[in-house]
Parts: C-alpha cells; structure tokens; sequence
C-alpha cells in the first residue's frame, strides 16, 4: 500500500499540506480534488518524492518503480513523440525489440500512432497530455502519479484519457491523480477532497455521500445568504445541524453539492 | 422587449478548403444563459468570432444585439476570453481602471476579496482571484450581452459558485449570456445547450435533449479487471466509474458475448448516458467516416 501518512509541508509561512493521509492502494485510481492553491500538486510531489515533508512519512516503491506526469509539459518541445517517447525508456533501460514493442502499443492506446513522428510543440493540449501519460507509464511502474492530467482537455480526449488511467489501473498500479473535475473524482475508486491544505472528505462516491451529514435544500430565496449557492436558476441551502424549515423542498445531494456545503462549514465556522 | 441579443442564421466559414462553421443558425434571448459544446475543432471559437464581428462570415449573416456586430455595438459587450485578457505586469487596480475608461465606464469598486489583492501584480495572484477580477473588468461597463469562454475552469467549488452567481445575477437583469464549455459542472448551470461537432450544431436544448438517443450500459462484474481489459481490447468504448466499467453506444448481448469468451461472469443495466458519451460517440463516427 503506498501513500502518505500525516504529511505536513511548510513553503515558508504558508501550510500547503496540513495532517494529511491518504492511501493509494495497487489497482485503483485515487482522485484528488480542489481549486487552485487547495494542495493538490504539494499532495503528489510528495509523494512523487519531489517535496521533502516537513512532518509526517511517505510510503512508495524506489524511483524506477514510480511513475510522474507534472502539471507542467511532461514533454520536450523539440522532440518528436517517438523521440520523447525513447528518450524517456532509455532512463529505464528498456531499448531494442522491447522499447519497440511497447512504444508501438502504447502509441496505439493513446490513438497517438499517426502522430508519432510530429514534434510535441505540434500536437493539441489533449494529445501533448497523452504523450506525457504515455512517458510517465513506458516502464510499467507500480505506483503512477498524475498531476491534473486532463485539466484544458477537451472533453473526447478527457475520455480518452481517463480509459488510459483506468487501464493502467487494470493491470494493477497504484494510480493518484489531481483534477479539477467533479465527474472524474465520482469516477474514481477513492475521492480525496482538499482545501487550503487540508483534507475536507475522503472516501468513495457512494461512502462519501452516505457519510454527508444535514440535509440540502432547493429555493429561490434562501433563508441564509451564507449557506447558500448558485444551481442554475435557482439556489441550494445547506442546513448542517437541525433540519429545515417544513415546506422545503430537499434535494438528494450530488459531489458539488457536498464538497461546497463542507467548504462553507470551514469558511462559516472555522474562521470563528 | 428587447430583441435578440445574439443571433446566427444559416451561418458558413470556410478557411480555403477547410468547413470550420457549418450553416449554424442559433441564437441568445434576453435573460437566457446558454451553453456552447464541443470538442477542440468543433467551430465554438470560430463561430463566436463570427458573432463578435472578429471575422467575416462566408455565408450567412449574424447579428449582434439587433445589428451588425460593430463596434459601438461591441461597446455593450461583456467577453471573458479563456485566457482571460488581463495585463499581467499590472496592478489589479491598473487593470481594471484601464478596462474601464477603454468603455468609457466608470471603474469599479472592489469587492471585499479583491481589496486585499488591490496592489498586487496580476499575474502574481492565483487563478480564481484573477477569473473573478476578468469579470469584474467586463462587467464594469454594465453590458447587455456576455460571451464567456470556459468560465470556472480551474477553480474551486466556492470560486465558481460565486462567479456563477454573477453571471445569474447578469442574467436576471436582462443580459444574454453565451457560455463556451468543457466542463459538464458548467453546462449544467445553463437554460439552454447546443452542441456542436464538425462545424455543424448538431443538437440543442435541455441535457437530455443534447444526449438524445446515445444510450449507455454499465457492466458489474466482481473481476473489474479482467473485464475492463477484454471489453477494452474488443474496441468498445470503455470507461470504469468506480468498480464497474460503462460502456457508450453498445449493446448488452454485444458486451455479453465478449464477456462470456474471455470466460467472465457480469450484469449488465442500461444507464442513462451523459453528454460527453454523445460527443465521445460522434467523434468516433467522425473518424470512422
């Protein structure tokens, strides 16, 4: 079992990683989500033993065993997607018939084969992201880390994308990723929700909604502007304690809703 | 009332041999918010380049708050583009004045989170703090119509919560407002969806109405695994949602009989398909063709 146990890291006076555990087992996808600054790519670098941890222990297979696709590039510019590709393989040693044989079938799972030859400042967002999977899995590691694979991705190759994770998921790595998207952390075997460092909910979808506590309603006018929030034309409200006022109408809530309700229990309490 | 804000008929554009629109005909109603779709290539950004007078239309015509899209008319435009058009070397004050008196409109007060940052470098700050300072400096000029490119990505749960919040608001007071979108979270806080594929608009209306008859099955099965890898290297389109895999567009006994080859025991349920297994099986088709 890999992962990290009461990881705390400091960047000078800011606590990007505050208490966290999460356990990324071999098999399954684990899905971190939150915005911008939550602690998502603090989370994976240490893991990915990029980020030394200011408390705490991290538990992973030795760098040749570890596989890493960082928010940024991934890959060269300048090479080929072949050159790339090769380039990567010859770290780990894998050359000849080999390298051949597994360049050609991952160049084919990511429907990257007609593209081979083009350099990486060629390809779209969706297909540059790809050949950065593709590197980061050439020498099947058992433990895969993926910071925000499929963040600007339009949505066909986000799908594509997620069929590559889950694959790798199949036979049998240990998957953590960071996303932006709701549907993908439902999608995933484990969903770890982060803000401000700090680990809000964990667990699967069905765990996660089945531990969700207080009850969501559906209005046009909310009884308090701070526990409530956009749905379309109309707002939902979040009663954390005693239930709702009668003649409410209660919703069955999805992740938005809970990863929002349990946003504003930090923001509306915690600050107090 | 108020005429149409935003308006395409029988709309073309050709780039040399290339179709990028496709005889689209569409349009935003006053108080409507209305969510674009598509895959990269699809044609949103050429057609909302065509609405925004950017470029010129091969055939058809657009109009723009009842008229040409020209530029006094693009004064009473609000447009967050995805990469947000703000000046990085600039303080978030400069900004915003300077977006300001380019509409002749007065600057903005700053709302409390952003009081704090009122100094600070653009580029300095994080993501959602420059989204919501993007907004602020198109709206200044109280538009009538709002074009936004992807407008939550990228930002937390509560961020987008408030920055959709402004958005209905704009809408509640009469302004039409065309959302570009990846993101499903963002197309369903929307009135009204089109989807685009190959340059043409190929579907419309309610979520429902933009899966139409794409239909979907999830497969449970206790090797996962197994499973997955055999569907997966019979060519269906899988994806695994948990434990179990969904499949896009095929058929139970289809599944069954692949699943029964490799020697593996799985039930199947035909689940109601999501907008991105519509788009995922047109581009599909697309290839094929």
């Amino acid at each position: 079992m890999f992962g990290v146990r009461s990881a705390t890291v400091r960047f000078g006076h800011t606590l990007a990683l505050d208490d966290v555990t999460v356990e990324v087992p071999g098999g399954s996808v684990v899905a971190v989500v939150g915005g911008d600054g939550a602690g998502k790519s603090t989370l994976l670098r240490a893991l990915a033993g990029e980020v030394p941890l200011d408390g705490g222990t991290i538990e992973a297979p030795p760098k040749q065993r570890l596989g890493y696709l960082p928010a940024s590039a991934g890959s060269w510019a300048a090479l080929t997607v072949k050159q790339n590709i090769d380039f990567v393989a010859g770290i780990y040693g894998l050359a000849g018939e080999e390298l051949t044989a597994r360049r050609a079938e991952l160049l084919d799972r990511a429907s990257l084969t007609p593209a081979a030859g083009r350099l990486a400042a060629r390809l779209s967002g969706g297909m540059r992201r790809k050949l950065g999977f593709i590197m980061a899995i050439v020498h099947r590691p058992a433990l895969l880390i993926l910071d925000e694979p499929s963040t600007g991705v339009d949505p066909v190759s986000r799908i594509d994308l997620w069929r590559l994770v889950s694959e790798a998921a199949a036979s049998g790595a240990a998957v953590l990723m960071s996303t932006t998207y709701l549907d993908e952390a439902e999608r995933a075997a484990q969903l770890v929700v982060l803000d401000s460092g700090r680990i809000l909910v964990q667990g699967s979808y069905d765990q996660v909604r089945a531990g969700f506590a207080g009850v969501i309603t559906r209005t046009g006018d909310p009884v308090r502007a701070e526990w409530a929030w956009r749905r379309g034309r109309v707002r939902h409200e979040y009663w954390p304690g005693a239930g709702p006022p009668p003649g409410t109408t209660v919703v069955a809530p999805d992740l938005e809703d809970i990863v929002i309700a349990l946003s504003l229990v930090r923001r509306n309490e915690g600050s107090s | 009332m108020t005429a149409v804000q935003l308006r395409a008929k029988h709309v073309t554009r050709r780039f040399g041999a290339f179709t990028a629109v496709d005889d689209v005909s569409m349009q935003v109603q006053p108080g409507e918010v209305v969510g674009l779709l598509g895959a990269n290539g699809a044609g949103k950004t050429t057609l909302i380049r065509m609405l925004l007078g950017l470029i010129a239309v091969t055939s058809g015509s657009v109009e723009l708050l009842g008229g040409p899209p020209d530029r006094e008319r693009r004064r009473r435009l609000g447009y967050v583009p995805q990469g947000l058009g703000l000046y990085g070397d600039l303080t978030v004050r400069e900004n915003l004045s300077f977006s300001a008196r380019a509409y002749g409109a007065a600057e903005p007060v700053l709302p409390p989170a952003l009081t704090a940052h009122a100094d600070v470098l653009a580029r300095e700050l994080p993501l959602g703090v420059q989204r919501q300072m993007a907004f602020l400096a198109a709206l200044a000029h109280s538009p009538e119509v709002l074009v936004l490119d992807e407008p939550t990505s990228g930002v937390d749960v509560l961020a987008s919560a408030a920055l959709w919040d402004t958005i209905r608001t704009q809408a509640e007071h009469g302004a039409g407002v065309l959302v570009t979108t990846h993101y499903m979270q963002e197309a369903q806080q929307c009135d009204r969806l089109l989807l685009m594929s190959n340059g043409q608009l190929v579907a419309q209306g309610s979520e429902a109405d933009i899966v139409g008859s794409t239909t979907a099955v999830a497969v449970h099965t206790s090797d996962w695994a197994q499973a997955f890898a055999a569907l997966n290297a019979a060519g269906a389109p899988v994806m695994l949602e948990g434990r179990a895999i969904r499949v896009a567009n095929a058929s139970p006994a289809e599944l069954q009989e692949v699943l029964n080859a490799a020697g593996i025991e799985a039930t199947m349920q035909p689940v109601p398909a999501t907008i991105e297994e519509r788009m995922l099986v047109l581009a599909r088709a697309a290839n094929a063709s």
